[in-house]
């Protein structure tokens, strides 16, 4: 085995930074003690459950990697200036400058689709001219557009109890606002796997699905409005959507970050572009790690969305299309670890099936909604 | 395994058809789609509900039954790797290791190894060692427990499985099969159901739902099963208190709730409880949920008011009637369904949408700035409608919808009613105009002036007679004009406009046209305008002035005449009063299966994470005398972290063999 294709890069595994570990955790307690202090009495016990969690989880991945603990610092500081700037006062998105060109929702988010776009062309100028540099750009282009579009996600979060206080809900309910979370974690992923792996201009790959989804969400809110917030319908009013949500999500935003792999995969094992992008072995381990975490995530996710179910339906399981369609990708998935992992089948089979992954999924994630109605017709188009 | 994993694509593509046709619908609508050759044939096959199948369950049962058996077969292996250390591997074989590595050492034997295992030791690794002539073999393993993956992940889809198949309520199923219970049509009384269609409280799964209209009371579900229902008892009652139905601003539904009693059959106690949309309410191990909301039969009191043409019309004072929604009524020929009330219909205030704009424009105001809109659609609550089918004697139908109040329209206060005769259309609106008191009993005065032959001479002869008053001009004028306002009158009568127009292309030049269709107005007009005037006298009112407001309201009541012998229906129905009854549709459910399949699903989530990301490594580091130290290394998964660590270890192992074990302990090479 060739050891330069070290997998785990050494910084990532130092301790030096643990006083800045230690910093970020604080902080991250420091503002959960203040939300309770101050919002305390409008939660119940799920919420309160949901926000220690979420902090645990935030001082987990940030322990872990350090360079979340970056990203979930600046989007707050961004999405608290908005709030700021706002005063309680939705029209002042039209009047304060900040907000209107940066802060403000539409802005934030408007900022990340052109920013994921610039770091797509950037990540293939670095790919195409061999430029170290361009890729860095991309690289930190992905990095500011992650920023902006959870601090745009946040702000639209506050603005949506700005218009009432009863259209207040978390900004995952509709395609429009999972399409954001999609682009966001997809990015995520694949900062991570770049940090961790040596994944020379693998980012050319994997930003060509978050550029598609950014044209999706262009499109869907310059021809369908899509972009306006609406009040939740009450099968929507539950605890239950701010897990089920983002866990499906981080299921889907993986499976679509295996099948980017599985094309660089495919394009360097015959030879295309091979030296330029990195060694199957190392595209290979990624491309299971991603699929492995998206399965766990997207498990998770199903069974949320069962108990979910079973209490706002009646049962735990009912065929539904988007119920059927996700048993589809998870048997999928399924049936790809276990060659994987069971007959230890290897390269571009598994590629090619990742790839035909990415259609099932697109299908269980938009296909459904556009094609067949059912109870999961929050996002019809 | 290729058993079970054969069997899951089978079972994705079965879940395909399901998806791909629409599942449980009634029996009438695969016939249409599919016609008669298809249809039986589908339903052999049970297409119509794949889920439910015999087929399906089948496949589920083989899944089980498969699974099960790679979980028995595999486990005697299993437990061997968890509990074996393989401390009798031969040198030969561990030369064979992906991984392995050969390493000289300083000193002896008996001063290295305990040096090694305290290293094994402080990596978390479990080993035995193993004397043999002239080396020790050190096997080792760390994490072997998560082998357990194993068993949790795949015992977890045969215990959700098995829930799964405790809900589908097999007994159930076999009972409809041997004939014992039969499936019966819906609509009939409930008394007249028969036992065979009826199940008792000890059914054990089931999932049917009832429908409380408030203030009334119900302890029986109705299950779909196929083409048909049964009936459910239930062990206590349920009561509808009230139905209560919360509006955003924008008139979407915020809240559906159902206030009910519950009354214990057995026990006589009652509860008082709120079933709410995600806040289901469990009694008795049968739970409530709120599934859906109907009309639960609202009081209508109605007017009939005549419309259309004149010749059907009957005479005399409106009519009243009573109506009760989901009941039917008569009126003349007509019978008369109730089919509909809506307490609140919330609707844009701007009749025209918002228009497109250029699609730069679009981009600088849809990615800058908040999440809302400012040029928003207002919407407002225009007040309450019902809708009705009109039967006719040969049994055509007709759909109605009516608002209570009036609507304001460019700039006039209307009283809509709406028609369509197949219910994929949308409603076509008729406008009816309100006098300046805001009644409608100007226009229907003046209608029934206008449109009866009988009092068309005596009209345009009053008209004629203001217009040339006797004395300007002679009688043969006068008469003239009342002839032709006669015949005007008469052609708009007909169909309105419409005639009107088709007369002036029959007989007038082209050229002309324009200016005659002017005068045909006029003449209308001044007829509308003596109409007017003997409404007001017949309605006990000052006479009309001559304002700005008065023209525009004739020429709305001309064009509301005319659209109306359009009308499919020799009257409408105005609603002047109602008393709401809401009805809840709750739906209960008795699923044994449940505590298996979330206990599978904790199990699952469990399995699947310690399957994919746990780490079962094995370390052999075999000492030889003479020097030599052959380390190897092997896991239950390859990964490219394998070999990271492997390096580390080989490293750290590689310093320790040449420190000369002076005693200081191994240093922290790597954290596995």
């Amino acid at each position: 085995m060739d050891i330069a294709d070290t997998p785990i890069n050494p910084d990532s595994r130092s301790r030096l930074a643990s006083p800045g570990r230690w910093a970020y955790a604080l902080v991250l307690a420091f503002g959960t003690i203040v939300t309770l202090v101050r919002y305390g009495e409008h939660m119940d016990g799920f919420e309160l459950a949901i926000l220690v969690g979420t902090t645990l989880t935030l001082a987990a991945l940030g322990w872990h990697w350090l360079a979340s603990a970056a990203l979930t610092l600046v989007s707050g500081a961004l999405a608290l200036l908005a709030i700021d700037l706002y005063r309680g006062d939705l029209a002042r998105a039209e009047q304060v400058f900040a907000l209107k060109y940066l802060l403000a929702s539409q802005s934030a988010i408007g900022w990340m689709s052109m920013l994921f776009l610039m770091a797509t062309a950037a990540y293939w100028i670095g790919l195409l001219a061999r430029s170290p540099f361009a890729s860095a750009v991309g690289r930190g282009l992905t990095w500011a557009a992650s920023a902006l579009g959870t601090a745009g996600l946040l702000a639209r979060w506050h603005e949506s109890y700005l218009i009432a206080p009863d259209y207040g809900h978390i900004p995952i309910s509709n395609l429009y606002e999972v399409f954001v979370l999609f682009c966001l974690i997809t990015a995520l992923l694949h900062l991570y796997y770049e940090g961790r792996y040596p994944s020379r201009n693998l980012g050319a790959f994997t930003l060509l699905v978050i550029s598609a989804a950014v044209g999706f969400l262009m499109w869907y809110a310059l021809e369908r409005g899509a972009h306006e917030i609406q009040p939740l319908i009450p099968a929507l009013q539950s605890y239950w959507m701010k897990i089920h949500v983002p866990a499906n999500f981080v299921g889907y935003g993986a499976f679509a970050l295996a099948a980017m792999v599985a094309v660089a995969l495919l394009l360097a094992g015959r030879g295309v572009l091979a030296p330029r992008l990195p060694s199957v072995q190392v595209l290979d381990e990624l491309m299971y790690r991603a699929i492995a975490i998206g399965f766990a995530f997207f498990t998770l996710a199903t069974i949320l969305g069962a108990l979910w179910a079973a209490e706002a339906w009646g049962t735990y399981w009912q065929w539904d299309p988007k119920e059927t369609w996700a048993l589809i990708v998870w048997l999928n998935y399924a049936a790809w670890l276990h060659l994987r992992l069971t007959r230890g089948l290897r390269g571009s089979v598994l590629a090619w099936w990742a790839l035909g992954g990415l259609l099932v999924t697109s299908f269980a994630f938009l296909g459904v909604n556009m094609f067949l109605s059912g109870l999961h017709s929050y996002g019809s188009l | 395994m290729r058993f079970a994993v054969s069997l899951l694509a089978i079972i994705a593509i079965a879940s395909i058809i399901g998806t791909v046709l629409k599942q449980n619908e009634p029996y009438n609508n695969y016939l249409n789609q599919f016609g008669q050759f298809w249809f039986p044939l589908f339903e052999i096959f049970g297409l119509y509900s794949v889920y439910g199948s015999g087929w399906f369950l089948l496949l589920l049962a083989f899944l089980v039954i498969s699974t099960s058996a790679c979980l028995i077969r595999q486990t005697p292996g299993i437990l061997r790797e968890m509990r074996g250390f393989r401390e009798h591997a031969q040198e030969i074989s561990l030369r064979q290791f992906g991984l392995h590595i050969e390493l000289d050492y300083r000193g002896t034997r008996e001063a290295l190894t305990p040096v090694l295992a305290a290293y094994l030791r402080e990596h978390g690794y479990r080993f035995r060692s193993n004397l043999r002539s002239g080396a020790t073999l050190f096997a080792a393993k760390s994490g072997s427990w998560h082998r357990t993956g194993y068993w949790l992940a795949h015992g977890a889809i045969v215990t959700i499985c098995l829930g799964g198949l405790a809900d589908g309520n097999l007994p159930l199923k076999l009972r409809l099969l041997l004939g014992d219970k039969v499936v019966t049509q819906g609509n009939q009384a409930i008394s007249a159901i028969p036992e065979s269609a009826r199940l008792g409280p000890d059914n054990p799964s089931f999932r049917g739902n009832l429908f409380i209209p408030e203030g009334q009371s119900q302890s029986l579900a109705v299950l779909n099963v196929r083409d048909g229902i049964l009936l459910q008892e239930l062990p206590f009652a349920v009561s509808l208190k009230r139905f209560v139905i919360d509006h955003y601003a924008t008139g979407a539904p915020k809240r559906f709730a159902s206030e009910i009693l519950l009354t214990d059959r057995a026990t006589g106690q009652s509860f008082e409880r709120v079933v709410e949309v995600n806040h289901p309410v469990t009694y008795r191990g049968i739970t409530l949920y709120q599934a859906s909301f109907d009309d639960g039969g609202t009081r209508l009191n109605l007017v009939v008011q005549p419309l259309g043409k004149m010749t059907d019309t009957p005479r005399g004072a409106a009519d009243t009637l009573v109506g009760v929604v989901g009941e039917s009524g008569r009126h003349g020929d007509y019978t008369i369904e109730f089919t509909g009330f809506r307490a609140l219909n919330v609707e844009p205030l701007d009749s025209e949408p918002t228009q497109t704009k250029p699609l730069r424009e679009r981009f600088a105001e849809r990615f800058a700035g908040s999440g809302r809109n400012a040029d928003q659609r207002r919407m407002a609550n225009v007040g309450p409608s019902f809708s009705y089918k009109l039967r006719d004697t040969s049994g055509q139908a007709k759909e109605f919808n009516n608002y209570m109040f009036p609507v304001s329209i460019q700039g006039r206060w209307w009283l809509l009613t709406g028609v369509r005769e197949n219910p994929n259309e949308p409603f076509r609106y008729l406008r009816l105009p309100l006098d300046a008191d805001g009644r409608i009993d100007t226009f229907v005065a003046m209608r029934t002036r206008l449109l009866d032959p009988g009092q068309h001479r005596s009209i345009a002869q009053t008209f004629a007679r203001r217009s040339l008053p006797s004395g300007t001009t002679s009688e043969t004028v006068q008469t003239r004009l009342a002839d032709t306002a006669q015949r005007t009158l008469q052609l708009f009568a007909e169909q309105g406009f419409d005639s009107v127009g088709r007369f002036i292309e029959a007989n007038v030049p082209s050229a002309e046209r324009e200016q005659a269709a002017e005068v045909f107005v006029k003449l209308l007009e001044g007829c509308a305008w003596q109409a007017l005037i003997d409404a007001h006298a017949a309605l006990g009112r000052p006479a009309p002035t001559t304002e700005a407001d008065t023209a525009a309201f004739l020429r709305a009541t001309l064009t509301a005449m005319s659209d109306s012998l359009h009308y499919p229906a020799p009257f409408w129905l105005q609603l002047s009063g109602y008393d709401e009854v809401k009805a809840s549709v709750l739906q209960a459910t008795r699923s044994p299966g449940m505590t298996p399949v979330f206990l599978g699903c904790a199990l699952l989530t469990v399995g699947v994470l310690i399957m994919l990301y746990g780490r079962e490594r094995r370390l052999f580091l075999l000492v030889q005398d003479g020097g030599k130290l052959l380390v190897a290394m092997s896991a239950h998964r390859k990964s490219l972290a394998l070999a990271a660590e492997f390096r580390e270890h080989s490293q750290g192992i590689a310093r320790l063999a040449n420190s000369g074990f002076d005693g200081s302990g191994p240093t922290r090479a790597a954290d596995v």
